[in-house]
């Protein structure tokens, strides 16, 4: 019989069981995916982006497909965080062990701060993760991800209220991202995740228009994979804190390409669209890898394919 | 895992052309047949591959217990649905579903009408299987672009009276469904069913109003089919009363009409 894998990881003070988790705006709130099998099995839940205000969203159409990937723009729909609080969150404590990460949307620091206040009293957040880079509204905080200094004023704001971890996502519609890991870890930042999606666009040929209701979209799936990659490995080597991966992760080997650039842990995205058990089956897939190259401990992996002395980007 | 639904590999039985740009599916499990109402959708991956990675939804036509077969009779739009039409006898298919909410059948009814318009057909002929073994009389109304895009015209008239609206009047009556929702067909309609393109689903919802009630199967651009993306949502009356998004894939695609609410 095969030794069993430590799949335990750490991002700043939370602990996970596994490195698996869903990313934010790709599970709802979880009730849904609940149907399907059971969530204790994710080392934690990324939840939907929360906003402090009821949002409605964007208009149809708001997804297209793409070669390897698709272009959405949901434009943060969600009911607001009391709701969230009341009437969304609740259910996931049922399951043991499965930790609660809530994105936070706004679109001034002043909102950002108090859904993460709210958010943190709760006591149903075990971390928060800061949406900097949703580019799919109008105003929607990309400001703070294109901008390190804005991005840092923002992170010390929250930080001054919250007493669970925080994360921040990281937008790769960016020069440097490097210089954005470095900002917002000096202003606080827990950890980091990494990447939200690229702004993208696809054009209705027989209408002459793009696609996407509002014009642009987020692109992700695997098309993504190699930006993203490019992305954790320069900046996961400047700064000290944990980068929970994401963009395109498919299978298995996927997540451990993942982890070989930097990554401590990584969140699954558009997988979930395809398959509803991609999680679970990626986590499945990491074990039989780990077993099959004689790895005892899937958190060696973070960085193995940094190169001594060599940090591109830097 | 809902008990509504499933993931699993089909194989493909038949596959054929059945009008222009137009093909009937239809697929084997190799078990039991998940539970399954008229009005819900299958989500079928096209290629296994990493291009075209969106499932497509499409609606149940019909479906055989005994069989242990699912039939669909999709449009080829796209890309996506150019690959699902190559797909030969003895191909398998990784199909999630049946998804969605279906059409209620309501016990009493005893005179129901089904109207559909264009590729919005399909799922009627299910219904209309299932209401006339409940006993209850079924009369359809399909509309289509021109003749050469009718379909399942003869498997609807198996179970009821069926009219036809063609837009250039190559087949039965010139003009839309709507034409025949006369004060006197609303009068004898228990309950109403339709699925079709957004205009003419407006436009049934307005021509019924508060004479009949019923139902309006909605069509949205989708991301996974399963409530998690809220990318295939409509305007539609909320639990609370306001009017919101409510999502096609999981709420819907079935809605009571009164609930739809169309941007016209």
């Amino acid at each position: 019989m095969s030794k069993e894998v430590d799949l335990s990881v750490q991002i700043g003070d939370l602990q996970l069981k596994n490195p698996v988790m869903p990313a934010s705006g790709c599970f709802a709130f979880g009730k849904e995916m609940a149907e399907w099998y059971d969530l204790s099995r994710l080392g934690a839940i990324m939840v939907k982006a929360t906003t402090l205000e009821p949002r409605l969203g964007n208009p149809t159409p708001r997804v297209a497909e793409t070669s390897g990937g698709m272009l959405n723009a949901i434009g943060l729909q969600n009911p607001g965080v009391e709701k969230v609080i009341s009437e969304e969150l609740p259910h996931l404590r049922q399951y043991e062990d499965l930790k609660i990460i809530v994105n936070v949307a706004g679109t001034a620091i002043d909102d950002y701060v108090e859904t993460a206040r709210r958010l943190s009293e709760s006591g149903l957040a075990d971390a928060l993760e800061l949406n900097i880079s949703c580019p799919n509204v109008k105003c929607g905080g990309i400001q703070f991800g294109v901008d390190p200094t804005l991005a840092a004023d923002l992170v010390r704001a929250v930080k001054q209220v919250t007493s669970v971890p925080l994360i921040v996502k990281l937008s790769p519609n960016v020069t440097d991202i490097v210089e954005m890991a470095r900002a917002v870890e000096a202003a606080g930042a827990d950890a980091l995740s990494m990447i939200n999606t690229l702004v993208g666009m696809h054009i209705d040929l027989e209408k002459r228009k793009p696609l996407i209701a509002i014009g642009t979209g987020g692109l992700s799936g695997p098309a993504v994979k190699p930006v993203a990659i490019r992305m954790i490995y320069q900046a996961a080597q400047a700064v000290r804190i944990p980068i929970i991966g994401m963009g395109g992760i498919m299978s298995g080997e996927d997540a451990i390409e993942y982890f070989m650039a930097g990554a401590s842990a990584v969140a699954v995205g558009t997988a979930n669209f395809v398959n509803p058990f991609a999680c679970p089956e990626i986590l499945d897939e990491i074990v039989a890898w780990c077993q099959g190259h004689g790895v005892e401990r899937v958190r060696e992996l973070t960085g193995a394919a940094w190169k001594e002395g060599e940090m591109p980007g830097a | 895992m809902p008990d509504h639904a499933a993931k699993g590999r089909y194989s493909v039985v038949q596959h054929f052309a059945v009008a222009e740009n137009m093909m009937r599916l239809t697929i084997e499990s190799e078990g039991e047949l998940p539970p399954y109402l008229p009005g819900q959708f299958l989500h079928i991956r096209v290629t296994d591959g990493s291009d075209h990675l969106l499932r497509r939804p499409i609606s149940l036509c019909t479906a055989s217990r005994i069989h242990k077969q699912f039939t669909v009779v999709y449009r080829i739009s796209g890309k996506g649905t150019k690959l699902l039409a190559d797909k030969r006898v003895g191909d398998t298919l990784d199909v999630l579903g049946p998804l969605g909410k279906g059409f209620p059948l309501h016990k009493g009814d005893r005179n129901v009408l089904l109207l559909g318009g264009g590729i919005g057909v399909p799922p009627m002929v299910e219904l209309a299987k299932q209401l006339t073994i409940q006993g209850v009389k079924v009369t359809t109304i399909v509309g289509f672009q021109t003749a050469s895009q009718a379909i399942l015209i003869d498997d609807l008239s198996q179970y009821g009276e069926v009219l036809v609206a063609t837009n250039d009047g190559s087949l039965g009556q010139k003009g839309f469904v709507t034409q025949y929702l006369t004060e006197e067909r609303l009068a004898e309609t228990d309950r109403f069913y339709a699925c079709g393109p957004s205009p003419m689903l407006a436009a049934v919802q307005k021509a019924t109003g508060e004479k009949a009630v019923g139902y309006l199967s909605l069509e949205e651009r989708m991301g996974c089919g399963i409530g998690l993306c809220a990318a295939c949502v409509h305007k539609a009356v909320m639990p609370d009363g306001s009017v919101g998004y409510r999502k096609v894939c999981k709420e819907g695609p079935v809605f009571a009409a009164e609930e739809v609410v169309f941007d016209v």
